[in-house]
């Protein structure tokens, strides 16, 4: 119990990160008309992609030694950049279609 | 000194989600807001790479960043409009894959023997809902692209119930157990493998686009859990916005189709209903309308509405229905064109198909907008739509689509559906506007059909 009620505190700013961003998240889209649900939800898929640098941390960080870091390293270097690159190219297909013509 | 300024550099890339997110969400400011947060994606990155303390095997990263961006950038360029929902599917199985693999590394890389409980407890969530999110993406793609049918059996919400406790309690006892060998971290691996499979696959390709918003929002999830590992606000604001977003957006869509969101994931829809259809109490015969005839009642109207659905977008008849409608106008008749906000298989599918054809914003109606006009109109054309027209939702309790909000073409004085065969809607279900008296139906290819009105409609 004790080890809970400290990680908890040790990481209460994070926590609140948690919470306002949750809020933030919700106050942010619940607003959006229908027809742009499809380019949002792709666009926030593009953001998600900031896992990519989680994936540049570890392959960084792996010893030249540990191989199964190195090349699962390498495989969420390309896995994460698929998804970031992939993701706002697509959203910006999307959007693309709905400037105005005049 | 370059800790202090990568720490700002995240702070620029978190403020750059939020707003791009925020402006992602109203049509005027929609593309820059995507630029936006591309931006401060590409400095994060840069961010990470350069000032990060610790980061060696450059050429390792840049050869990764590179064959990725080659790939995704090809593949995102290539893609057609209508294949659009399985790629972001795509896309999204890659980033759970990511956060999969990064937990991975991260268990194996760490000596657990004196504690860490918390750590390995945030290392296993984040490998399981990254897993799912890949195997579920991966099943959700090839739903859309046509590879893979729904599977139901006895007893699946049951045997998925038991997978996923087992998942969890699994990784609950590696966290209490931290030091026990990798051997577990890989049950656990797949174990995760097959909820993701299992979780999607007897929800109805109709509800994918929900399932992938769903999927969505579980990598940011995935993608925060990895942020807490490596103490990363930007992974961490990044990931946690797209998961709550994500989920709001989830409701959304599910608010759109008058459904729960429990009511999708249980795959209920098109699977119980399949046989309700046929229960005979169809009344009437259908009557057939030929093109030629079709050309005459549309050049002699006042007012057309033009309702697309899927079937526009198969069969990629989207600059055809325009020509059609330009057509028109010149002989004066007002058309418009009615969206129903799910129409296609992603809400918004509509709207994009025919801006890309051109077709000018102010000439697409809401639901509730063209609902108030029908009654004043002449002939709607409905062309590949079929469950969003059915009358069925607004009087018949027993029908699956019972409450969802439709378009009212029979409310309009004649109605023309342009389908292929008699075959019911992607719900399964039977339309009964079929045998309504005000409606004609011109079987065909929507594309062909839509040439043969073009030509005739030339003629006259």
């Amino acid at each position: 119990m004790e080890q809970v009620l400290a990680f908890i505190s040790e990481n209460i700013r994070f926590i609140y990160l948690l919470i306002l961003m949750v809020f933030l998240g919700i106050e942010v889209i619940s607003h959006v008309p229908s027809v742009l649900h499809t380019p949002l939800m792709s666009g926030a898929n593009a953001i998600h992609g900031v896992v990519i640098v989680g994936a540049i941390i570890v392959m960084g960080r792996a010893e030249p030694d540990n191989y199964l870091a190195l090349i699962l390293g390498f495989i969420a270097v390309i896995l994460g950049t698929l998804n970031v690159v992939g993701g706002f190219v697509v959203t910006d297909r999307m959007l693309e279609m709905f400037k105005k013509k005049k | 000194m370059e800790k202090y300024i990568v720490d700002i550099i995240y702070l620029i890339g978190s403020v750059s989600f939020i707003l791009g997110l925020k402006m992602l969400s109203h049509p005027e400011t929609a593309r820059r807001g995507n630029l936006y947060a591309a931006a401060g994606m590409i400095l994060a990155i840069l961010g990470t790479i350069f000032l990060e303390p610790g980061i060696g095997n450059l050429v390792w990263i840049f050869g990764g960043i590179v064959i990725g961006t080659i790939v995704g950038w090809i593949a995102a360029k290539k893609v057609k409009m209508t294949a659009m929902p399985q790629m972001v599917s795509l896309f999204n199985g890659m980033g759970g894959a990511c956060a999969a693999v990064i937990s991975i590394v991260e268990y194996t890389k760490h000596d657990f023997s004196h504690g860490g409980a918390a750590l390995v407890a945030i290392i296993m969530a984040g490998l399981i809902i990254g897993t799912v999110s890949f195997t579920g993406s991966m099943i959700a793609f090839g739903k859309l692209n046509g590879n893979i049918g729904d599977k139901v059996f006895p007893g699946q919400k049951f045997i998925n119930l038991v997978i996923l406790l087992a998942a969890v309690g699994l990784a609950t006892y590696l966290s209490m157990q931290p030091a026990a060998d990798n051997m577990l971290l890989y049950v656990i691996l797949g174990i995760a493998v097959l909820y993701g499979v299992m979780f999607v696959m007897p929800i109805g390709g109709a509800d994918m686009p929900v399932v992938i918003s769903l999927l969505n929002s579980f990598t940011g999830v995935a993608a925060a859990f990895a942020g807490f590992v490596y103490n990363n606000q930007v992974m961490l604001t990044g990931g946690i916005l797209v998961g709550s977003a994500g989920t709001i957006l989830t409701i959304l869509m599910c608010k759109a189709m008058n459904r729960s969101l429990f009511n999708v994931i249980a795959g209920a829809f098109g699977t119980t209903n399949a046989a309700a259809g046929g229960d005979g109490k169809q009344q009437g015969t259908v009557k057939e309308i030929s093109a030629p005839d079709a050309a005459v009642l549309l050049a002699y109207s006042k007012k057309v509405f033009i309702v697309p659905g899927y079937g526009l977008a198969v069969a990629q008849a989207q600059h055809t229905c325009h020509e059609l409608e330009k057509l028109l106008e010149e002989k004066g008749v007002e058309v418009k064109y009615a969206i129903h906000p799910v129409a296609g298989r992603m809400p918004g599918h509509m709207n994009v198909l025919l801006a890309e054809a051109d077709v000018p914003y102010e000439k697409l109606l809401e639901m509730e907008d063209a609902n108030s006009e029908m009654p004043n109109t002449d002939v709607s054309i409905i062309i590949g739509a079929n469950d969003v027209v059915n009358p069925a939702a607004r009087h018949d309790q027993s029908s699956p689509i019972y409450g969802m909000p439709i378009l009212d073409v029979d409310k309009s004085a004649n109605v023309i559906i342009m389908k292929r065969s008699m075959a019911a809607g992607y719900a399964g279900i039977d339309n009964e506007l079929f045998y309504y008296p005000n409606n004609r139906m011109l079987f065909g290819d929507a594309k062909a059909s839509l040439q043969k009105l073009v030509t005739e409609v030339k003629a006259l």
